[in-house]
């Protein structure tokens, strides 16, 4: 009995690797104006759609291809976010 | 003779130009090795060459280093196989971590296109036999993701090993910020594995590797192969130290 798992990786830059596109986008938010901006970091977000007897082992394969493909984890962060199961599940 | 096999992915756009850095700037011989192959061919040397491999999708290499003939160029690599990845060559291998680090976008946001000046950091290496040790190169870049990477203990790794083979530098051969084209940790431009057999680097010397391109500043880089796969096909043949070529 396997259920489908929306699930959304957030990729971002590893605290210590410059992210000049999050600085370019804290540069230019203080250039709009807006006061008291900071730590902007800026990232990739995977969706995909998993079929997986358990949320866990749904959790547990998309951590495996992010250590695989999605992220490189000398320079990137990965979270895993399970959304939903098709069925409420 | 030496046998260089040019790997060729969806996007790469630079194998042409190593081919005739190989073929008419050297007179040895070249052949392209389609990405979905799993024959080296009896390669004495591999190149990933210069492009958009995968369209730079995900990350720059991240899908090139899952290519079919890439298991074949891992084991061929480990093995110490003479390995060269030039720009997006260069990222491929840190990908498939045969080389440590990694290349992210450059410091500017922009894409740059210039020619920059190299300093080399080592003369005694496979790629590097035919320049003078500090001997100033000018090659071009052109990248966006240049940046190379890597935590403070492997950067001192790398140094203490002497596995930085290329740094950029100012007109007068000082590593400098303005020199820096992407913001690289220490001004690295190159650097090679633990074994000496696998180099990557940003700057394209195939693209300054003939008369007719103005300057032949990276030719040394193949010569040097030549010669370091004649050395490793006779050992006693040549220990003499050969010309420099390039400036």
């Amino acid at each position: 009995m396997s259920d489908r798992y929306s699930i959304e990786v957030r990729i971002t830059p590893r605290p210590g690797i410059l992210d000049p596109e999050g600085e370019t986008i804290a540069r230019a938010l203080d250039n709009l104006g807006y006061e008291g901006i900071g730590g902007v970091r800026a990232g990739r977000l995977v969706r995909m759609e998993v079929e997986a007897d358990t949320g866990e082992a749904a959790r547990a394969t998309v951590e495996r291809m992010c250590r695989e493909l999605i992220a490189n984890p000398i320079i990137e962060d990965f979270e895993v976010l399970i959304h939903t199961a098709e069925d409420g599940g | 003779m030496m046998k260089v096999g040019i790997v060729r992915f969806p996007g790469s756009n630079c194998d042409a130009d190593v081919y005739r850095a190989v073929t008419e700037g050297l007179g040895h011989e070249a052949r392209y090795l389609w990405h979905k192959s799993h024959d080296l061919e009896g390669s004495d040397v591999v190149v990933l060459p210069g492009g958009f491999s995968y369209g730079d999708y995900l990350r720059a290499g991240a899908i090139a280093r899952f290519s079919p003939i890439m298991s074949e160029v891992i084991a061929y690599a480990r093995a110490g196989g003479l390995t060269l990845g030039i720009c997006n060559g260069f990222q491929v291998l840190c990908e498939a971590q045969l080389l440590p680090g990694a290349l992210v976008r450059n410091r500017s946001l922009r894409f740059r296109c210039f020619e920059v000046g190299i300093r080399v950091e080592r003369a005694d290496t496979a790629f590097t036999n035919a320049y003078e040790r500090g001997e100033r190169l000018s090659i071009p870049i052109a990248h966006g993701e240049g940046q190379y990477v890597a935590d403070e203990a492997t950067l001192d790794r790398l140094e203490a090993d002497g596995r930085v083979v290329f740094r950029y530098v100012d007109d007068d051969g000082v590593p400098t910020d303005v020199a820096n084209p992407n913001g690289s940790a220490r001004n690295i431009a190159g650097i090679m594995n633990e074994t000496g057999n696998v180099m990557g680097l940003m700057p394209h010397p195939e693209r300054v590797s003939l008369e007719v391109l103005g300057s032949t500043h990276g030719l040394g880089v193949f010569l040097s192969l030549a010669r370091a796969v004649a050395r490793r096909a006779d050992p006693a043949a040549s220990t003499a130290k050969p010309a420099g070529v390039g400036v």
